[in-house]
C-alpha cells in the first residue's frame, strides 16, 4: 500500500528517469549525444555546489579548480596505467582533502571574503595547472586519456566504455548517486543545520550548531563531488587543459544553478540542460550571447532569486491556492443551498 | 643591486596603479557595502574607451583620458542603478552574482566592438631616463606622479568637500546620515561615478606601456579585492599602501623567484592572511 502511494507521489519522477533510459536510443547524431554527456556531467559538478552555495549559502568561487583536481587526477593516474576504477575515487578524495584542507582557512572568513578568497585559490590552480609544464603538460594539456577500464561481469564477458551507450548509462549512473547522496544529506538533520547556517549563521552558533564544522563538512562533500565529477570527465571526453579549471567554468555553474533554481535538487540538473541547449541553439549570435546571459543573470538575480524551479513553484502554489478558494467557494454555495 | 631596484622601481609603478584602482573598490564595498566584484571590468572598459577616442578621433592622450573618465563615470552611475541599487537589502552574494552578470555584459561588449585580440596605444612619452643603472621610461615615471596627485585630489575631495562629507557620513553610519537628510541614492551614484572615473584613469595611464584586452581586468579586479581586503574595508590609506605592498610583492617575486607564478604570491598570501586573520589584515567585523 505504501509503495503504491509512493509511486503515486513520485509518478513524474519514474516518468523522468525512464526518459533518461530510454534517451540514448533517441540520440542520433554523435554531438547530440556529447551535449547531452556534458549536460550530465556538468549536472554534477552544478549540484555539488549547489550544496555549498544553495543550501550552505556560501559561495565558493573555486569550484571548477576542485574539478580540475579531479581531471587531472584521473588523468595522469589513468595515463600512468592505473585503473580507472581506482584512480577515480582517489582523486574525488584527493579533491576533498584539498578541499578540506583550503576550508580550514577560507571557511572562517564571511560573505564576499570567503566568495574572494575561494576565487584566489581557484585562480592559483588554473596558473598551476599551466605552467607545472612536467606534471601537466602546461596549456596544451593532457591528451589521449583512456576511458574508464572495460568491467568484468562476473558470469563472464566484460563491458567496456569505449561504446557511448555505456559511457552514457556510466554518467547516468553517477548522476543518479550524487542525486541519492543530495537527496539523503538535505533531508537530513544535518542538511537542515547546512541550511540554518545559511540563513543566519549567528543565530545557528547560538542554537549549538557547530557552523565551522557544518561549513566545512559542506564544503568536504561538495568538492569530493565536483572531484569525482571533473574524473569522469577526463576520461570520457580524454583530453583536458587548464580551462577545465578555469574561472569561466565556475561562471557557468554559477549561470546554470541560479538560472535553474538554487536550493532544489532538480534546479541544477534543469539548469545544466537547459542553458547549453539554448546556448547551442543560439549559435548564430556568437558573442552576443553573453550580453544575453549577463543581462538575464543580473535580471534573474534582482526579480526571481530562486531561478527557475524557485519561479515554478511559486507558479503552482499560487495556482493550488486559487483552486483551493474556488473549491471552497463553490462548496460555499452548495452548503448554503442545503435547506 | 641593479636587478633589485630596477625591480623595486617596477614594482612601485605596479604599485601606483593597484593603488588607484583598489582606493576606487574600497570606496565602493567599504562604504556601499557593495561587492562590485566587476571594477576590474570598468578599468579594461576605461582604456579601450581611451583607446577608441584616440584611434577613431585622434584626441591627444590627455583629452582622451579625461573623456574616458567623464564616460566611465556615467557607466558606473548606470550599473550601480541597474545590477546593485535593487538589491541594496539583500545578502552580499546576490551584489556579487550579480557583478558577475554586470562583468560578462563589460567584458562581451569589447569583444562584440573591439574583438579578442589585444591592442596598443601609442606612447606619449616614449623618452627613457637612466638612473643608478636602472631604465625609467618616462611613461613610468608619469604613472607613479599621477598617482600621488590622483590620491592626494580625492583625499581633498572627502576631507574638504560638502560632496566628499556625504560620502563619509554615508560610511560611518547610513541611518544617521538617512536622518539628517543625506540622499543615500545620490551619494551611491557618486561614489560609483568617482570609483568608475579612477579605474579608468589609471587604465590609461598604464595603457601605453602594456597592451590592452578585453580580458585584462579579470585578474587585475581579484587583485584590487586581495588589497582591500588587505587594507581593511572602506579604508584609503589601507587600499593605497596594500597597492604598493601587492606591486613590490609582484614585481621582487616575478623577477627572483619565478615570473609565471607571479600572480600566485598575491592571491597565495590572501589566502595565508586569511587564515591568520579572518576579516584581513587591518579590517574590522563584518556584517
Amino acid at each position: 500500500m505504501a509503495l503504491v502511494k509512493n509511486l503515486q507521489k513520485r509518478w513524474w519522477q519514474l516518468l523522468i528517469l525512464g526518459m533518461a533510459l530510454a534517451l540514448p536510443h533517441l540520440l542520433g547524431s554523435r554531438y547530440l549525444f556529447q551535449i547531452v554527456l556534458m549536460g550530465y556531467l556538468f549536472s554534477i559538478a552544478t549540484l555539488s555546489l549547489n550544496l555549498i552555495l544553495g543550501y550552505t549559502g556560501q559561495a565558493s568561487l573555486a569550484h571548477a579548480g576542485f574539478f580540475g583536481i579531479g581531471a587531472y587526477g584521473v588523468a595522469l593516474l589513468t595515463k600512468a596505467g592505473i585503473s580507472f576504477w581506482l584512480a577515480l575515487p582517489f582523486s574525488a578524495l584527493l579533491s576533498a582533502l584539498v578541499g578540506f584542507l583550503i576550508g580550514l582557512p577560507t571557511l572562517r572568513t564571511r560573505g564576499s571574503y570567503f566568495a574572494i578568497s575561494t576565487l584566489c585559490f581557484g585562480v592559483i590552480i588554473s596558473i598551476v595547472a599551466g605552467n607545472w609544464i612536467s606534471l601537466t603538460g602546461g596549456y596544451t594539456g593532457v591528451v589521449g586519456i583512456p576511458p574508464p577500464t572495460p568491467v568484468k561481469l562476473p558470469w563472464g564477458g566484460q563491458i567496456g566504455f569505449e561504446d557511448r551507450m555505456a559511457q552514457y548509462y556510466l554518467v547516468l549512473g553517477f548522476l543518479l548517486f550524487t542525486l541519492w547522496v543530495m537527496n539523503r544529506l538535505v533531508h537530513s538533520l544535518l542538511g537542515l543545520s547546512f541550511m540554518a547556517v545559511r540563513n543566519n549563521e549567528t543565530l545557528a552558533g547560538a542554537l549549538g550548531i557547530d557552523t565551522f564544522r557544518v561549513k566545512l563538512l559542506s564544503f568536504v562533500v561538495g568538492n569530493f563531488l565536483a572531484g569525482m565529477a571533473g574524473g569522469l570527465y577526463a576520461s570520457l571526453i580524454g583530453s583536458i587543459s587548464p580551462s577545465t579549471a578555469s574561472m569561466e567554468l565556475t561562471f557557468n555553474w554559477l549561470v546554470y544553478l541560479l538560472l535553474g533554481g538554487v536550493a532544489t535538487l532538480s534546479g541544477p540538473i534543469v539548469g545544466a540542460f537547459i542553458i547549453p541547449l539554448i546556448m547551442e541553439s543560439l549559435q548564430f549570435l556568437a558573442e552576443y550571447r553573453m550580453l544575453i546571459f549577463g543581462a538575464l543573470l543580473i535580471a534573474v538575480i534582482v526579480y526571481f532569486p530562486r531561478g527557475a524551479m524557485g519561479a515554478a513553484e511559486m507558479l503552482r502554489q499560487r495556482v493550488r491556492g486559487l483552486l483551493h478558494r474556488r473549491r471552497e467557494a463553490t462548496e460555499g454555495v452548495v452548503a448554503g443551498q442545503e435547506p | 643591486m641593479e636587478l633589485f631596484l630596477q625591480q623595486l622601481f617596477n614594482g612601485i609603478m605596479l604599485g601606483s596603479t593597484y593603488a588607484i584602482v583598489a582606493v576606487g573598490l574600497t570606496l565602493v564595498f567599504g562604504i556601499l557595502h557593495i561587492p562590485n566584484f566587476a571594477h576590474g571590468h570598468l578599468y579594461m572598459l576605461g582604456a579601450y574607451v581611451a583607446f577608441f577616442l584616440m584611434s577613431m578621433y585622434g584626441l591627444g592622450f590627455w583629452v582622451a583620458l579625461l573623456s574616458s573618465m567623464a564616460i566611465m563615470a556615467l557607466v558606473g552611475i548606470v550599473l550601480e542603478r541597474l545590477a546593485y541599487r535593487p538589491l541594496r537589502n539583500r545578502p552580499h552574494i546576490d551584489s556579487f552574482i550579480s557583478a558577475v552578470g554586470a562583468l560578462m555584459i563589460l567584458e562581451t561588449s569589447v569583444i562584440v566592438i573591439w574583438g579578442p585580440q589585444g591592442r596598443r596605444i601609442p606612447n606619449p612619452y616614449p623618452d627613457i631616463v637612466e638612473l643608478f643603472g636602472v631604465t625609467m621610461s618616462h611613461q613610468r615615471l608619469l604613472v607613479i606622479m599621477a598617482a600621488v596627485a590622483m590620491i592626494l585630489a580625492l583625499h581633498f575631495f572627502i576631507k574638504h568637500t560638502t560632496a566628499g562629507a556625504t560620502i563619509e557620513a554615508v560610511a560611518q553610519n547610513r541611518e544617521g546620515a538617512m536622518l539628517v537628510g543625506i540622499d543615500v541614492n545620490r551619494v551611491s551614484s557618486l561614489t560609483f561615478a568617482i570609483s568608475a572615473a579612477t579605474a579608468a584613469a589609471a587604465a590609461c595611464l598604464v595603457a601605453p606601456i602594456f597592451i590592452i584586452s578585453p580580458t585584462m581586468g579579470a585578474l587585475l579586479g581579484m587583485k584590487a579585492f586581495v588589497i582591500v581586503i588587505l587594507g581593511g574595508l572602506g579604508s584609503i590609506p589601507g587600499a593605497i599602501l596594500g597597492g604598493y605592498i601587492l606591486g613590490l610583492l609582484e614585481a621582487l617575486g616575478g623577477g627572483y623567484l619565478s615570473a609565471a607564478y607571479k600572480d600566485v604570491y598575491a592571491f597565495g598570501a590572501l589566502i595565508l592572511i586569511l587564515s591568520i586573520r579572518p576579516t584581513g589584515l587591518f579590517g574590522k567585523e563584518v556584517s
